[in-house]
């Protein structure tokens, strides 16, 4: 079991309010995933719940019981750090068995949840090295191999694929979502990358300076943001944004539109423009557009055949249904 | 670009090197010819280097008038009780220094530091009459604690300099896998600390070692250390420098022999996180 719930949770170093009161429910078996621009707080956050940090105030429960006073050793809670984390000067079976060790678990059910970790995590070959003698996608194998053993309510991950390349990175996201399948078990990750966020949450939290800007499943957060900051963070390339005129025509402060929304065409539609730079991935096409008098280029996705060049013209049409509205606070309208 | 360093240069480098080598190492070379002497040659002008009767004499006489193995003892449990004391106690407050800092971490540190400016003499008044007090006068048990204390700035200052290497989130993972303090303290940061916590240990015993003021000032004849030892030579009537000389090759041999075999441990451990 693994229901994490935080009740007005605040923290601050000093005088400097971190998170100002917060409240969150993590249910049992849910990939929640914190995810917002650096110093946003989500990995205080993590921390409050890791008990790795004192809550300033607040309660934090971890199924149904007051944990806010707890040390992180009596959580029940595993953690896989960015940097790994692993102990130096230990075998990868000793790394993986330290938790174990720890609990007093006998030597033959050490080994043998040891072994079975190894083999899930395809570590078996490596049982006897140390850390050192690792590949960084290994070693953060062994640093989830030591999260797992131990059974958790539940596992935090913070930013645990950043050191990674991002050809390595794809495949651990994979690993790590297959790992949710299996385990079912409750799983609070971090990130600032929001495709991370997209790919593996059942549900996606968003922050900025430690306040939750909207919480919800990725699809939610994405065809419907609550305000602006939700709107431009999810979604890559970020969504367009209009104010003024064009925004007055939709009875709106500002409107956005994703890329994606967007139809592009060399011959007509709403918006003329001129080409500016355009990325080729070769499945898309990612146009940045000039269109005369607006302060900021528009980004267009279409698909990897149309053929326009720097200064060529091009008429943007944007899909009406999926026009964003936000009024003047920045909330999003209807 | 890598600095360009022509042949020349290099010989002459070496060369300054062994003159400033062996100066340095000159008066140790001198005792330990000077106790071959006898003591008529050993007081010889002009000096006599090496073309000398050698004799073995000046030891044999020390070792009949004083018990070397009893002030060898009384040494080894000084240095070697007072840096054990030292490490048990600098350990957690090394931590705490390095992993659980306050905002006043480092003016405590410097302070630490600055009760070694202080001559020990402005302080032998006080700590004499307490010592007298508590019956720990000639004892190895005050000397050790006394010793203890004038080296344990030290031994936290290294400990904690040491400490600050050690990434804090390893600290973290240990206390998310279910390790208390002590579990936290004993099997992750100390084995990772070792070769930091080696050349602590080592230097400190090097420095209790060759202690000599405290040692003679608070000892008469049961803790006497080697320090003692040696100074029991010099006496008012004149002195002997063969016998000496003896005394004190036999009282620095000791630590010479387990510095030699340490220089490796103790030149890694005192250049610890110079470079990254």
């Amino acid at each position: 079991m693994g229901r994490i719930v935080l009740e007005k949770v605040k923290k601050a170093f000093g005088e400097t309010l971190v998170i100002p009161p917060l409240d969150l429910e993590i249910n049992d078996g849910e990939f929640v995933v914190f995810v917002g621009p650096s110093g946003c707080g989500k990995s205080t956050l993590l921390r409050l719940i890791a008990g790795l940090e004192d809550v300033t105030d607040g309660t934090i429960l971890i199924d149904g019981s007051d944990a806010t006073a707890v040390p992180p050793a009596k959580r029940g809670l595993a953690m896989v750090f960015q940097s790994y984390a692993l102990y130096p000067h230990m075998s990868v079976r000793k790394n993986i068995a330290f938790p174990l060790r720890m609990a007093k678990l006998d030597q033959a059910e050490q080994n043998r949840r040891v072994e079975q970790a190894a083999e899930v995590l395809n570590l078996t070959d490596y049982l006897d090295r140390r850390p050192g003698q690792l590949s960084g996608g290994q070693r953060q194998r062994v640093a989830i191999g030591r999260a797992i053993v131990r059974e958790p309510a539940a596992f935090l991950f913070d930013e645990p694929l950043s050191n990674l390349d991002a050809a390595l990175r794809v495949g651990m996201r994979l690993e790590i979502s297959e790992l949710h399948e299996r385990l079912s078990t409750t799983m609070i990750y971090v990130t600032h990358d929001q495709v991370e966020a997209m790919t593996m949450a059942d549900k996606i939290v968003v922050l900025q300076s430690g306040v939750i800007e909207q919480v919800g499943s990725p699809l939610e957060l994405y065809r419907a943001p609550r305000n602006r900051f939700v709107a431009g963070f999810i979604g890559s390339p970020r969504m367009n944004f209009l104010e003024g005129d064009e925004a007055a025509k939709f009875n709106a402060q500002a409107i956005g539109v994703r890329p994606e929304h967007i139809e592009a065409s060399a011959t007509q539609g709403n918006w003329a423009g001129k080409v500016g730079v355009s990325e080729h991935l070769g499945s898309d096409t990612f146009f940045h557009v000039h269109v005369k008098n607006w302060p900021e280029p528009i980004t267009v996705r279409a698909g990897g055949e149309v053929d326009l060049h720097h200064g060529d013209d091009i008429y943007l049409t944007p899909d009406p249904e999926r026009i964003h509205r936000f009024d003047a606070q920045g909330l999003r309208m209807g | 670009m890598a600095r360009a360093v022509t042949n020349n240069r290099k010989a002459l480098n070496t060369a300054v090197a062994w003159l400033v080598g062996l100066l340095i190492f000159f008066p140790i070379l001198w005792t330990v010819l000077t106790s071959f002497k006898t003591e008529a040659q050993a007081i010889n002008d002009p000096p006599i280097f090496l073309f000398f009767d050698w004799t073995l004499e000046n030891y044999a006489v020390v070792q009949e008038r004083s018990d070397y193995l009893r002030f060898l003892w009384n040494s080894i449990i000084i240095a070697g009780g007072s840096t054990l004391l030292g490490i048990i106690i600098a350990v957690p407050a090394a931590w705490s220094m390095a992993f659980v800092p306050s905002r006043r971490t480092k003016d405590i540190l410097l302070w630490m530091l600055s009760t070694k400016m202080l001559p020990a003499v402005g302080v032998l008044y006080p700590i004499y009459l307490l010592f007298i007090q508590l019956g720990l006068l000639d004892t190895r048990i005050g000397l050790t604690i006394v010793l203890m204390l004038i080296n344990l700035p030290i031994i936290v200052w290294m400990l904690y300099t040491y400490f600050k290497e050690i990434p804090a989130e390893i600290l973290e993972a240990a206390r998310m896998d279910g390790a208390s303090l002590r579990e936290e303290i004993l099997y992750v940061l100390t084995p990772m600390a070792v070769p930091g916590i080696a050349s602590t240990i080592l230097l400190n015993i090097i420095l209790a070692w060759n202690e000599a003021f405290w040692t003679l000032n608070l000892t008469a004849v049961d803790a006497a250390p080697l320090t003692a030892f040696i100074a029991s030579y010099s006496s008012p009537e004149g002195l002997f420098y063969a016998k000496l000389s003896a005394a004190s090759t036999m009282a620095i041999a000791p630590i010479l022999i387990l510095g030699w075999f340490s220089q490796k441990q103790l030149v890694r451990g005192l250049t610890f996180g110079a470079v990254k």
